[in-house]
């Protein structure tokens, strides 16, 4: 039997450490557990959190008067009749509480006459969010974390090591199986609780704004251990991603806080402003929702009237230098490097994959289908529905991280272990760390990139039913013949053939999962837009859920959205 | 302008003898070092190990290396076409290749026991 040469114990084991899965440690342990913190990368460097440069939406009232119910309403109407209505008030009612907390622990909000200053963002109704000078606000969150998490008793923490199985045991979740990075051997890791906040998936398309640690291990992980997933067809594509020049150095999404401060203007490949004729306005205000916007700009490129790349033009030409340097002092400096000066000429922006709707169910608990198996931030479907409102994700990880590692350190268990639960887990990575001569067979970067346009081209912006079941096919042809096929050519060492086939496994089941449900929503909406299907369906106003049958199969049904009058939510918050 | 940039690498795990291997990659406009690292990975040699994670953002800090001597991100040292030479840095244990032992003492594996 193959065992694994190490392993470790813990009340409660939490998986990625980013800002939720930092959040959950923290109040696991306030709750008395003893916490085992693991990332693949480093911890509070390897994913989203530190590469948001821009804002946080919470109902804090310090800009303008506000109430979470109104920021609640905000996110529903953005989420299109699809959020989870008792998490969405969660994370809205529950949000001042993670910044104010945020704030004591010096995260250094920027602030404006005395109070927190609070910015307009698409899709808000009033300025509500917060952010830290200058595009450094994922930054500052990671940082004042990562601080908390190394000063909080009880809380372990290992980076490098990348689980890549759940154990279950009589259907409860007992742990998990990890590749040690640096060595590349297998560890057994025993838990009373698991809180999964491994992140998204946006690497799994051609262009994305994704860091190498984004690529779906969280639905694929929960899969495999038995949780639904719902919602896995809202992928949310940033309109105005950077396209041209070439932008070394900095977060290709770091346009939107120029638009929140100075407007600028979208334009075609004519120079003209385009969004009005898609059903919103934008002229000079950044106003229009995300889903529309990157429509619009797919269909301006389609019809013959995109920039030069593929997409459009956003242009500060008429700010002027003065008012740029004012609001992005030293961010000015930084595209000077890249060649790129506003005052000048306009650069060249197109959609790019940016942040998934969809996840692990979970009720108000975070706690998800299978007992003891917890999850947050990114990995949690349904708060946002099938369109996410500017600034909920960073508040979604925070709110949900602190919920599920108060939960996860509430309901643990004594951990129990059999080698034998992990057996399998374990002989795979033995398995692809011996060393091969040959260096016949599929490479990962071939794979990986083909995996990443057949999900741009045929599950991306826009879908319909040939191209959805073209990809599907060729997916699950993927799955059976090309991963067993593929073995790592590197041995030893921080070898990343052992990760890659991991990372490889993880994204197919994980675009599957994706493709099933966009083949079965036939309709538009939010996010989701099938060509072939181009309304909405009222009757369609329902969730896909998603889950393994058997080994392989995935079995999809639909559910009632969960609503939630105010009146519930409030309850529900005096427990 | 050329339209590739040799790299030199210097390659082994730690305690063996190091070795130079050059590289020839295609040159696109405004690359960096480590678009060129991940296209050998990818297209030319997949055993080179080397760190990054958010390849574009500079936010990470992972991808430190030592280019022409000088200790510089991967991810914000841009190609100019020509030539370009690349080892570990010096003052972290080898792992192998160009991935050092950065991992901040509190965070490693062996803090466990
Ligand atoms: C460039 C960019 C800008 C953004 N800007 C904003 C913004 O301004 N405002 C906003 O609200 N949202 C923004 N978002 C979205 C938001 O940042 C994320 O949704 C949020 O940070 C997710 O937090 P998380 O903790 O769930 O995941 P992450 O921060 O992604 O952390 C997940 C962690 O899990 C680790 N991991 C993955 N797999 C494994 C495994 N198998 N084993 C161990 N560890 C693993 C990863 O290395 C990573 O460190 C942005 C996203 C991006 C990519
Ligand atoms: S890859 Fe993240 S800083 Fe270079």
């Amino acid at each position: 039997m193959a065992d694994a040469d190490t392993h470790l114990e813990t009340d409660v084991l939490v998986v990625g450490a980013g800002g939720a899965g930092m959040y959950a440690a923290i109040a696991a342990a306030r709750g008395g557990a003893r916490v085992l913190l693991l990332d693949k990368s480093l911890v509070g460097r390897g994913g989203a959190t530190i590469m948001a440069q821009m804002t946080v939406a919470v109902a804090m009232g310090e800009q303008a008067p506000d109430h979470w119910t109104r920021h609640h309403a905000d996110t529903l109407t953005a989420g299109r009749g699809l959020c989870d209505e008792v998490l969405a008030a969660l994370l809205c009612r529950e949000g001042p509480d993670r910044i104010r907390e945020m704030d004591e622990w010096g995260v250094g909000w920027t602030r404006e006459d005395g109070h927190l200053k609070q910015v307009m963002a698409p899709g808000h109704d009033r300025p509500r969010c917060v952010f830290v000078d200058f595009l450094n606000t994922g930054p500052a969150v990671a940082k004042t974390l990562r601080g908390k998490v190394a000063k909080t008793d009880g809380i372990t923490r290992v980076s490098n090591l990348s689980v890549t199985s759940l154990v279950t045991h009589d259907g409860r979740v007992a742990g998990a199986v990890a590749l040690d990075l640096a060595k590349g051997n297998p560890v057994t890791i025993a838990a009373g609780a698991v809180v999964l906040a491994a992140g998204g998936l946006t690497r799994l398309y051609r262009r994305n704004s994704a860091s190498v640690n984004m690529g779906g291990e969280s639905y694929a992980l929960a899969l495999d251990a038995g949780a639904s997933l719902i919602d896995m067809e809202f992928v949310q594509f940033f309109p105005i991603g950077h396209l041209a020049p070439r932008l070394v150095g900095m977060d290709p999404i770091m346009w939107d806080p120029f638009r929140y401060k100075l407007g600028g203007r979208l334009l075609n490949g004519n120079m003209e402003e385009f969004i009005h004729h898609y059903g919103a306005t934008d002229s000079g205000a950044y106003t229009a929702p995300r889903d529309v916007t990157s429509y619009a700009i797919v269909r301006e490129v389609a019809a013959g009237r995109g920039s030069p790349h593929g997409g459009a033009y956003l242009s500060f030409e008429h700010i002027g230098e003065a008012a740029l340097r004012d609001a992005f002092g030293p961010v000015i400096d930084r595209l000077a490097r890249n060649g790129i000066d506003l005052a000048q000429g306009p650069v060249e922006v197109a959609p790019i994959a940016h942040y998934h709707m969809g996840g692990i169910r979970v009720d108000e608990r975070m706690a998800s289908d299978v007992p003891g198996l917890y999850a947050a931030g990114e990995a949690v479907g349904g708060a946002n529905g099938a369109n996410r409102l500017s600034g909920n994700a960073i508040t979604e990880a925070l709110v949900f991280g602190e919920v599920a590692g108060r939960n996860a350190a509430r309901d643990r268990i004594a951990p129990v272990w059999d080698a034998a639960w992990a057996e399998k887990a374990v002989s795979d990575i033995t398995r692809l760390s011996m060393p091969i001569d040959t260096a016949s067979g599929p490479a990962f970067g071939i794979l990986f990139s083909e995996l990443q346009n057949l999900l741009w081209d045929k599950v991306g912006l826009s879908r319909d039913e040939q191209r959805l079941t073209a990809a599907l096919s060729r997916i699950r042809n993927m799955r059976s013949v090309d991963l067993p096929a593929l073995h790592p050519r590197d041995s030893g060492p921080f070898a990343m053939g052992v990760q890659e086939w991991f990372d490889l496994r993880a994204a197919l089941a994980t675009a599957e999962a994706i493709t099933v449900s966009a083949l079965n929503r036939t309709e538009s909406r939010g996010a989701h837009q099938r060509e072939d299907m181009p309304a909405t369906d009222p009757a369609q106003a329902h969730n896909q859920r998603i889950r393994r049958a058997g080994d392989d199969e995935l079995v999809l049904d639909t559910i009632p959205v969960r609503r939630a009058t105010i009146d519930t939510v409030s309850r529900g918050a005096a427990e | 302008m050329t339209d590739t940039v040799a790299v030199t690498i210097q390659r082994g795990a730690a305690g063996e003898t190091p070795r130079d291997d050059i590289f020839t990659v295609p040159y696109r406009e405004g690359m960096s070092l480590l678009d060129a690292l991940i296209w050998i990975r990818a297209h030319a040699d997949p055993t080179l190990a080397f760190r990054y994670s958010c390849i574009n953002a500079n936010s990470c800090k992972e991808c430190v290396v030592s280019v022409e001597g000088r200790t510089e991100y991967a991810c914000t040292t841009r190609l100019t076409g020509g030539a370009v030479s690349v080892r570990p840095i010096g003052n972290k244990r080898l792992l192998r290749d160009l991935a050092t032992d950065t991992v901040p003492p509190k965070e490693k594996f062996a803090a466990q026991d």
